[in-house]
């Protein structure tokens, strides 16, 4: 390692955390499974003044279910997400995504959180949550607070969160036994970031329809229009010309080429869901 | 082809690798695993910008005792890496940037630290002013009149022109078809799985600089450092331990190594480099970027008449010493024509100096280039003449009648059957099968081609070849020293430097062939000055055959020393013994290698009078019958699938027919041609060093710089042809690069193929989902205007 002088203090609690990280003078950062924040401190893309590991906080790795939601502490790692046998399609969902992080090292000790935190466009995590309709809990000097996932991501790797802020929780409710779902990520080799993501949920118990286009500049973006097409008409909605409207409207800057792999990305995640 | 090889463990044998051991358990000993009292780090201050004047480098004067800029090193001397083709301007690469910086990533100063991060941390409080400079970053835009210039005294941005003609004029006239085509291949690092690093320290009882570095070449290294720092030779002891692959970018002389050495002889005490793959990814882009403009003369079968060809190299802002700015473009222009008859040919080859990392020879020198060019251009010409790819190749290939044949551009080809090895591929890939597939449409919408690449590879070319470039190092005889241990176990040192390539296993094998002892008690030293022959090193596919041949002479040697007295031992003549497995036998009986060893070294009062005094150590040297080359030879055959919509390839077969002589471990070089290929499919698909308008390398991670995991590595079916050369010991022809050379050509011309209905067609690599999907869209755009008329 041979990051620049740093401070580093190992939190054993969320709010042992925050304190550190208010107390902090100049830049502080979460350091959970380090998977992107170690290369970047070695790197010294990043200099923080001080670390805050939360990576000793129990509480941040469970999974826990209430009713109908599914609880994620901030420190979940993919691997553990990847790894669930429960055949809901809201695990199965999850366990899809996970399963196409990086390779398998980096499942092992890159968490759920710290990808949400450092908010990439085009991580995986970020379009799968905002498909979910996922709420974080985020614990900051004020206290305890409750962001939905669209109000997260304010651009590339720009986030809600303050700078003495941490996530603490995903919450998401879950998807219905017959809710059908696909996810589409356009990658140039197995575990790279996504060049396009495209991801479909049919929940018709729910009177859920939603579709995502993500790996884009900013924040993952919504298709309200094409999905409510597509619950309606099915499979004759799915074309590659409604994919790529609805792409082309909601991101107009996009250039010819990413536009195709967009639409195709959404149009193969459409046929996914409709197919299962 | 699991199953190919020759029983025991000799030449031809399936032996597992001796040094795999100790890499499989973690035991090897890489620069970065040395560990010294006293031992200081080093980091480097390297150019923000691509081309710019150094104004000043301030440096805290509490820091001034651990920084070095081209001041503190100013006895040290430029590389300076000549060549004598006409025409070619000289230039010096510096140590540390002098005056000003000529790529991004130039190292401009150097701090040290008890750790790296103390070496950095002072790097950062180092201000560099810089007045930046208009960059020159594309190579072609860099040859024209009123480009800025990289060395402003030459008044151009030439390295070297050369231009060769044949019988142009006169063949390319008679022509039916003419073949117009540009291609362009990305620049690119080597990436070796360990970088570079160096250490070094002054050793008072030897009264030696002793340099630890990861090299290839750890003799020339010595000859470099005397060089650069004015030490006599006999003052430099050069080590390479483990070395974690090298591909070429180990086979020079780099500026950091000789920093290193400079710090120990003047600090005396011990100091270390090591490259990180950041360092890696921004300073040591060096590789592969060409550009070809190509016209091919064919008649109505479409049999090459004549080529005409114009190749720019990018070759950026110094000339590496020793191989200079020249070699790519020699080779190159030299190898252009590759496996193919024809006798006309015009070639005009452009180096180009250029705000970017100095070109340096990686695994297959110019010749993934040349091969990629000259394939696509056969199935162009195919095309053209509306007949099978495969076909049409086949007719250009050198017949095995043949042999051997001087070609074009005067390579003297010494053996093979290229077509057979062509016709081979065809039949295991299924030519017949894949052409019937592609009658009907795939279930998934995507797109299937083939595509085949057939090359020759100039392996151990030595004395003649590079006496003709005039670079600054030109190999001879190779030399290997063997002797017998006092309980029959036997040395070999050979000068050559293995890291990757097995040869502590395979130079045991060719002992063993000669001499019978288990190559469990042969132990092969390498990568030593102070221990081995001197040797240029382990480069252009040269090792097995020169430094092989070398431990065959030597063997032979001391086979004729053991067999004297062996007979004395059993009372015969020495032309009545011979060896058996280890033992000499005689008309009445036998004596092991061991009880001969055991009494020249402890009983030596049991020796005949007349005993060669030379004992059981010999050192021989060797060199081929004809040293301009044993040429090795391939086809690679792809079936791809493309998906038009999202621009993807996926390799569904790849097929390898290779012949390389006599195979001395046909597991060895079946991991050889493995490694290379996946190269090549870096190359064809993945890996591209791309740069902005102001000279920046935009990927300075593996995020950015993406290379082939085993994911995107098909299963490898390869068979193996083997055509003795007549020029070589054992009739052993080198493979170290081969597999490298053939990809792009092979899974490029496979694309084309599927994509062909299409009127698309691909030239510039990697193919990139962006490249394969803009190249549909301009042939539809084309066929739309097209129908519009």
């Amino acid at each position: 390692m041979k990051p620049a002088p740093f401070d580093y203090v190992a939190a054993a609690s969320l709010e042992e955390a925050v304190a550190a990280l208010a107390a902090a003078e100049g830049e502080a950062r979460v350091l959970a499974g380090g998977q992107t924040l170690g290369p970047m401190l070695n790197m010294r893309l990043a200099m923080p003044s001080r670390l805050v590991d939360v990576g000793r906080i129990a509480s941040l790795k469970r999974i826990g279910e209430s009713g109908t939601k599914l609880v994620i502490g901030s420190g979940v790692t993919h691997a553990m997400l990847e790894d669930r046998s429960d055949p809901s399609p809201t695990v199965r969902l999850m366990c899809q995504v996970a399963s196409t992080i990086a390779y398998r090292a980096v499942r092992t000790r890159g968490t759920i959180g710290g990808s949400l935190a450092h908010a990439d466009p085009a991580a995986d995590w970020i379009t799968a949550l905002m498909l979910l309709e996922a709420e974080l809990t985020i614990l900051g000097p004020p206290g305890r607070r409750t962001v939905p996932m669209r109000d997260f991501m304010r651009g590339a790797f720009a986030t809600a969160l303050g700078p003495a802020d941490v996530l603490e929780a995903i919450a998401l409710v879950k998807l219905s036994p017959k809710a059908r779902w696909g996810y589409c990520k356009l990658a140039r080799k197995s575990g790279e970031f996504a060049d396009a993501l495209g991801a479909v949920v049919l929940d018709p118990a729910r009177a859920l329809a939603r579709i995502v286009v993500g790996a884009l500049g900013g924040a993952p973006l919504s298709l309200p229009v094409l999905a409510e097409r597509v619950a309606r008409e099915g499979s004759g909605a799915a074309t590659f010309e409604n994919a790529r409207e609805a792409v082309a409207t909601a991101a107009p800057g996009l250039d010819a080429v990413d536009l195709q792999l967009h639409s195709a990305a959404v149009r193969r995640a459409i046929l996914q869901a409709l197919a299962s | 082809m699991s199953g190919y090889g020759k029983p025991g463990s000799g030449i031809g044998a399936r032996l597992l690798r001796k040094e795999d051991a100790r890499h499989l358990h973690g035991r090897a000993t890489f620069v970065g695993d040395i560990a010294l009292p006293g031992l200081m780090e080093i980091a480097f201050l390297r150019s923000p910008l691509a081309h710019a004047r150094i104004k000043s480098i301030r440096v805290p004067p509490a820091l001034r005792e651990n920084v070095y800029t081209a001041v503190e090193l100013g006895g040290v001397k430029p590389m300076q890496a000549n060549n004598s083709i006409p025409g070619f301007k000289s230039s010096d690469y510096p140590i540390l940037a002098t005056g000003k910086v000529r790529f991004a990533g130039e190292p401009v100063a150097l701090c040290l630290g008890a750790s790296r991060a103390l070496a950095e941390d002072r790097c950062q409080a180092l201000a560099l002013d810089l007045e930046e400079l208009p960059p020159v970053v594309d190579a072609l835009a860099a040859r024209r009149s009123g480009a800025a210039l990289v060395h402003e005294a030459w008044g151009d941005n030439l390295f070297l022109v050369t231009s060769t003609d044949t019988r142009f004029d006169e063949l390319s006239g008679q022509a039916d078809v003419v073949v117009k085509r540009q291609y362009k291949l990305a620049r690119q690092c080597m990436v070796p799985m360990e970088g570079k690093g160096a250490l070094a320290y002054w050793d008072d009882r030897a009264d030696q600089l002793v340099v630890y570095t990861s090299t290839q070449v750890p003799h020339i290294i010595r000859t470099g450092l005397s060089l650069c720092l004015g030490l006599d030779q006999g003052k430099i002891r050069v080590i390479a331990p483990d070395v974690g692959g090298g591909f070429g970018f180990k086979c020079i002389l780099q500026p950091e190594e000789v920093a290193v050495a400079f710090l120990a002889l003047t600090r005396r005490h011990p100091v270390r480099w090591t490259e990180d793959r950041r360092e890696h990814l921004v300073a040591a882009a060096n590789a592969r970027e060409h550009h070809y403009d190509v016209t091919a003369y064919a008649d109505r079968r479409g049999r090459l008449l004549a080529l005409d060809a114009e190749i720019t190299v990018d070759v950026g802002a110094y000339s590496v010493w020793p191989f200079s700015a020249g070699l790519e473009a020699a080779q190159a222009g030299g190898n252009l024509p590759g496996p193919y008859a024809f006798d006309g040919y015009r070639c005009k080859t452009y180096s180009v100096a250029t705000n970017k990392p100095p070109f340096t020879p990686y695994r297959g020198v110019a010749r993934p280039g040349v091969c990629f060019a000259i394939e696509l251009t056969m199935d162009a010409i195919a095309r053209a003449v509306g007949r099978e790819p495969k076909e049409v190749r086949r007719e250009n290939l050198v017949p095995a009648s043949a042999m051997p044949y001087n070609n074009v551009t005067k390579k003297h080809y010494d053996s093979g059957d290229f077509a057979k090895s062509l016709d081979l591929a065809a039949e295991k890939i299924g030519l017949a099968a894949v052409r019937a597939r592609q009658k009907g449409a795939e279930p998934d919408g995507r797109l299937i081609g083939i595509g085949f690449s057939t090359y020759t590879e100039q392996t151990a070319h030595g004395t003649k070849v590079f006496a003709a470039w005039g670079i600054p190092l030109v190999p001879g005889y190779e030399q290997a020293a063997v002797r017998l241990t006092p309980d029959g176990g036997l040395e070999v040192r050979v000068g050559v430097q293995s890291h990757g390539q097995g040869m502590e296993t395979t130079l045991a094998q060719i002992a063993h062939e000669i001499l019978g002892i288990d190559p469990a008690d042969i132990k092969v030293v390498h990568g030593d000055t102070a221990l081995t022959p001197y040797s240029t090193g382990t480069y252009a596919s040269r090792s097995i055959v020169m430094a092989g041949g070398a431990v065959s002479r030597s063997c032979q040697t001391l086979a004729e020393r053991i067999k004297r007295i062996a007979a004395h031992l059993l009372q015969c003549r020495a032309e009545e013994v011979h060896f058996v497995r280890g033992e000499v036998h005689g008309p009445r009986g036998h004596v092991t290698v061991r009880e001969v060893a055991h009494v020249w070294y402890l009983r030596p009062e049991n020796l005949p009078e007349e005993v060669d005094p030379g004992g059981l150590e010999a050192t021989v040297g060797y060199k081929p019958k004809v040293d301009s080359g044993a040429f090795s030879y391939a086809t690679h055959a792809a079936v791809v699938a493309v998906d038009p919509e999202i621009g993807s390839v996926e390799i569904l077969d790849y097929v390898i027919v290779e012949d390389c002589g006599t195979l001395v471990n046909p597991m060895v070089v079946e991991g050889q041609t493995y490694g290379g290929t996946a190269q090549g499919i870096g190359t064809a698909l993945y890996e591209e060093m791309a740069y902005d308008g102001a000279g920046q390398p935009l990927a300075s991670t593996l995020a950015d710089y993406l290379l082939p995991g085993a994911a995107e590595v098909p299963r490898l079916r390869m068979f193996h042809m083997e055509t003795p050369s007549p020029y070589t010991e054992h009739g052993i022809k080198g493979v170290g690069e081969g597999g490298a050379i053939a990809p792009p050509g092979a899974i490029v011309n496979a694309i084309n193929d599927a994509i062909r209905h299409l009127g698309a067609e691909l030239g510039d690599i990697p193919v990139t989902p962006r490249r394969l999907i803009e190249a549909l869209m301009k042939a539809q755009a084309g066929a739309a205007r097209g129908a519009g008329k």
